[in-house]
């Protein structure tokens, strides 16, 4: 025997790990141990297999890798003395699992062993069989199961059950075989064996409609007596737990006869009295019974319906909501939210009880059961419920406050019956918990205040009172400087006062107070700043008094480090200086934001509004936009970044019409989008901005009303003309935009109805290789665009392999059919043909955009060149 | 499939003793030990004895320094499980006389002998101590 092979003994090995001070030293410890028993192994060392096999284990335990054990493990189960398979068996049901090839080496093993004299040789074989089958072993082997199942040793005969469980999972046709073999087994009086035999069939049912039949016709009543026997058994020692005869046993046929139960109405009335029995007569003071309990209920709950046992069932749920074991507590809410579904009025009875819980001292009683009441509010109840959470979100704690404060938005949101109730409700949460609010709430919120209009005035005032006091939390200063901006006006003239409402003055000043507080604040983020700019630009036309201190306010932030304010800021600053005559124009009140528009976009179905009737203004460069030319992208529009990002939430398209678009929303770059991105900036100075297309129109009726206006008329075309998108990328701070604007000549860029045909462009284009698209629409489906690519080889080597490969944004859907070759030849002879099929969700709102990789071998050498298009036609 | 995987740990987090019953890497297991025993090893005796983590639910009790972790799925009865882990202590208490850490580390594949005898596959077998205890007795006998 080599001396250096044989290693430490285990006890050794377990001590030196455990002496172990950091993960290195272990780290360090089990190496040595695998290179020995590495070396045992490859010196074919038979005398330590067994220890080397047990340190292995514990090794993977710890978990590091022992793949190279594997081998030992069947080497070990192949060899003759039960305590080598047994370790073996272990070591293979711990190191390997069914996906390694190895484990078709020890089949063989298996079956031998599976028929072998030894029982307990058998036992283990079944037991391995069970853990790790594969599909390929459970086919070879379940004739030999299937007989096992009727061995003289119950022993065996359970573990045959679940290892019968395993072949039907992994091989479902097997199941019919079995049928007949785990219907016997119901019968037996081995606990074991019922155990297993009823999961056994339990599984059937799973797999085949056909044992589900047969075992509800043929052992129903069979399966109740075995229960009513095990409910009156008089004491048995060996399956006593706490003076209830193995409630393992209780619970597995309580869940058997649920699923005989469902949907089966003659399989129901016959399990009735057993379980009225099982409800009523089980012990409750301990753990043991309690858990039958909740078993019955849930089988209750699932079973046709008879009322009686209902009630019975929720009553015990009901006293377990008031046990003292939080266990207890929260297995309660679990089975009350299943049972919600099945029988909603009996929960409301408890619906006190529930309310309670909700202040549990345990988090995960108090999450259950707020989900809990969430699915039990309705209008009727809404009022008080909602009462009860906000006043609890007062005192609850920090951590919970994030999931109260979504729940009570949803409620309000989802029940409200007016609109003044939701808004006081929305104005207290933000109050108590505005910093958890999400952003898809607040932007909710403003769209009901819109659309409510008699009471705007109320709304702001309620919010220059509680900011007054709450002015920490950064949701309700959105908020609040959002309605004064907009309503600033009915707050000062106190219009349309409710009778509700207490007296309040407040004078011009005081409302610009309130914003100057907030942009001021350290805390404020970058939204609420920005927020709170438009909202002075707006105060600023609203109370021309102001105008002068609050073009003081832009001026200091003329100089923010921040690029968005400092935009702003010099924006607004030279609106007010210079540009009085188009001032109120430009801030005139929000127009209505459409609640349907709005809600569904948020559940993401986005309507096809849009007609773009105006045209777009296009003479479409039929350039190649290759990634050099992003940076001068980037240069031209300050809010984009070159990846695009789609917008289809609802809550982006408001942050546009919020003016608070500081994200990267709707980004095309390219050379032909300089005309959207100088819109969005025109957009964003207004604060109007609705997304490009939509836009044109509120554009446009702003136009009118100042048509004899001149120099609005050239902002507007110079923002919309190619030439304005130069005039932004001159570094800020400079001059004013509107000064650069005033000084390019216009550019007469007329609006042309392009019509349903579209040119075609020059997606790509490089040294070696030219790609055209053609484009045409399906009638009736203007969302959906046919395109037609065809690769140009401009070189004189023929390509092969060629792929194209295209990817876009999450807003378009691509479909890609075959090329009509993969084979390109040489000097433009025979151009390759492809079709893509492009589906827009925001058609009408956003371009196409694409990226586009082309592979290509050319002499045997792999190409490959990439590049965006952007110049797709805007309409498509 | 009820039980999807068994683990004893000490209070300081490390496995003692860890039994899959659905195949993933050993990169994955660690990383869901860890995960798993970092949120329940954070729990006060306040709290109720079930954590929900990823798809799983885990069924936790304490002994002594030792800590049973059983996750199961959704349709698992949780008290069930509870009286379940208490029934594997009884039993390892039976074999070794009040179970602790250094008897399950250094007699592991005992450890596993009982709990293959107890669970298969992710289901119960047998709940009768002598039942279970009955095969390692014979072996102990005969070695």
């Amino acid at each position: 025997m080599n001396p250096f092979s044989s290693g430490t003994r285990l006890r050794d090995m377990i001590r030196a790990i455990r002496a172990c001070k950091t993960a290195a030293e272990e780290r360090a410890v089990v190496r040595k141990e695998c290179a020995a028993i590495r070396t045992a192994i490859s010196e074919n060392d038979q005398d330590y297999r067994h220890r080397n096999l047990a340190k292995l284990m514990f090794i993977h335990m710890l978990g590091y890798p022992t793949h190279f054990g594997q081998m030992e493990c069947l080497k070990s189960i192949a060899s003759p003395g039960f305590p080598d398979k047994r370790i073996g068996y272990l070591g293979l049901m711990l190191l390997l699992d069914e996906r390694q090839e190895v484990l078709m080496l020890v089949t063989n093993s298996i079956k031998q062993d599976l028929n072998h004299t030894n029982q307990y040789i058998v036992g283990l074989a079944l037991c391995a069989l069970g853990n790790i089958c594969s599909a390929e072993m459970a086919r070879d082997l379940a004739p030999e199961v299937e007989r096992l199942l009727q061995f003289r040793d119950p022993n065996i005969r359970k573990k045959a059950a679940l290892c019968t469980i395993r072949i039907i999972r992994k091989v479902p046709d097997l199941a019919e075989n079995f049928i007949n073999p785990a219907a016997s087994l119901l019968k037996e009086k081995h606990h074991g064996v019922l155990l297993t035999g009823v999961q056994l069939c339990m599984d059937l049912c799973k797999v085949s409609a056909e044992a589900l039949e047969y075992f509800r016709k043929k052992c129903t009543e069979g399966l109740v007596k075995v229960l009513k026997d095990l409910v009156n058994s008089p004491y048995a020692p060996e399956y006593d737990i706490s003076g209830i005869a193995d409630p393992f046993l209780h619970i597995r046929l309580l869940k058997f006869l649920r699923v005989l139960g469902q949907e089966d109405v003659d399989a129901s009335d016959c399990m009735n009295d057993i379980l009225a029995q099982v409800a009523t007569k089980t012990e409750s003071n301990k753990n043991a019974g309690n858990a039958i309990l909740y078993e019955c209920v849930a089988t209750i709950m699932s079973i046709e319906d008879n009322g009686g046992l209902r009630v019975l069932a929720i009553n015990i749920l009901g006293r377990f909501l008031s046990n003292r074991d939080n266990n207890i507590r929260y297995v309660a809410l679990n089975m009350l939210m299943r049972a919600v579904t099945v029988d909603s009025q009996a929960v409301q009875r408890h619906r006190a009880t529930i309310l309670e819980r909700v202040k549990d001292s345990d988090p995960s009683i108090r999450k259950r059961a707020l989900e809990l009441v969430y699915l039990l509010v309705n209008e009727s109840n809404v009022k008080p419920l909602t009462k009860e959470l906000i006043e609890y979100l007062e005192v609850s704690e920090p951590e919970f406050r994030g999931d109260l404060t979504a729940k009570i938005c949803s409620i309000v949101e989802k029940f409200s019956p007016e609109k003044i109730w939701y808004i006081d409700q929305m104005l207290k949460v933000l109050s108590e918990a505005g910093n958890h609010v999400r952003d898809e709430v607040w932007h909710a919120l403003i769209v009901v205040i819109t659309n409510a209009s008699n009471l705007h005035g109320y709304t702001v005032r309620s919010l220059y009172r509680v900011v007054q006091k709450a002015s920490d939390q950064e949701i309700l200063v959105r908020v609040a400087v959002w309605c004064i901006g907009e309503y600033g006006d009915l707050l000062v003239n106190n219009t349309g006062v409710l009778e509700i409402e207490e007296p309040l003055t407040v004078t011009a000043s005081d409302a610009v107070d309130v914003v100057e507080t907030a942009i001021k604040r350290h805390s404020s983020d970058l939204t609420s700043r920005a927020m709170c700019l438009v909202a002075l630009l707006k105060l600023s036309s609203r109370f021309p008094s102001c105008s002068q201190r609050i073009n003081h306010i832009f001026i200091q932030y003329k100089g923010s480090l921040v690029l968005e304010l400092q935009q702003r800021a010099l924006e607004f600053s030279s609106i007010v200086d210079k540009h009085q005559n188009i001032r109120s124009a430009l801030v005139e009140r929000m127009p209505v934001l459409d609640e349907a528009t709005y809600s569904g976009r948020r559940a993401g179905s986005v309507p096809a509004v849009v007609s773009t009737s105006q045209g777009s203004p296009l003479n479409l460069p039929n350039g190649v936009a290759i990634p050099t030319s992003v940076p001068l992208v980037d240069l031209l529009d300050l809010t984009s970044d070159d990846v695009p990002v789609p917008s289809s939430s609802g809550g982006e398209f408001l942050q546009d019409l919020l003016g608070v678009d500081l994200s990267p929303a709707s980004l095309q770059s390219g050379l032909n989008q300089a005309q959207i991105s100088g819109t969005d900036v025109l957009l964003d100075l207004l604060s109007i901005g609705t997304p490009p297309a939509q836009s044109s129109s509120s554009i446009h009726d702003m136009l009118s009303s100042s048509q004899e206006n001149n120099s609005s008329i050239n902002v507007l075309e110079q923002l919309s003309s190619p030439s304005a998108s130069s005039a932004v990328s001159t570094p800020p701070g400079s001059s004013s935009m509107m000064d650069l604007l005033d000084g390019f000549a216009p550019n007469p860029s007329k609006p042309e109805n392009n019509g349903p045909a579209y040119p075609s462009i020059v997606a790509f284009e490089s040294s070696s290789l030219k790609v055209t698209f053609n484009f045409s629409k399906q009638p009736g489906n203007p969302q959906t665009t046919v395109i037609e690519a065809n690769f140009l080889n401009k070189t004189s080597n023929a390509y092969t392999d060629f792929i194209f490969q295209a990817a876009v944004p999450k807003f378009l859907q691509l479909h890609l059919d075959p090329a009509s070759s993969n084979t390109l030849p040489a000097s433009g002879n025979g151009p390759i043909s492809q079709n893509l099929r492009i589906t827009n969700s925001q058609h009408g709102k956003k371009s196409l955009v694409m990226r586009i990789r082309i592979g290509y071998k050319m002499n045997g050498k792999d190409s490959l060149e990439e590049g965006q298009v952007n110049n797709f036609p805007r309409d498509l | 499939m009820g039980i999807r995987f068994i683990l004893m740990v000490n209070k300081q987090g490390q496995t003692r003793l860890a039994q899959y019953y659905e195949y993933l890497t050993i990169e994955e297991r660690r990383a869901l030990e860890g995960e798993i025993v970092r949120k329940c090893l954070a729990r006060t005796e306040l709290q109720c004895s079930f954590v929900e983590h990823r798809n799983y639910k885990i069924v936790y009790r304490r002994y002594a320094s030792l800590f049973f972790l059983v996750g199961v799925d959704n349709e698992e009865n949780e008290l069930a499980i509870l009286e379940f882990i208490h029934l594997l202590v009884e039993t390892m208490d039976r074999h070794f006389g009040n179970v602790c850490e250094l008897d399950i580390m250094f007699h592991l594949e005992k450890a596993h002998f009982m709990l293959e005898e107890m669970v298969m596959n992710g289901c119960i077998v047998e709940t009768s101590k002598s039942n279970i205890l009955a095969p390692i007795q014979l072996m102990e006998k005969a070695s």
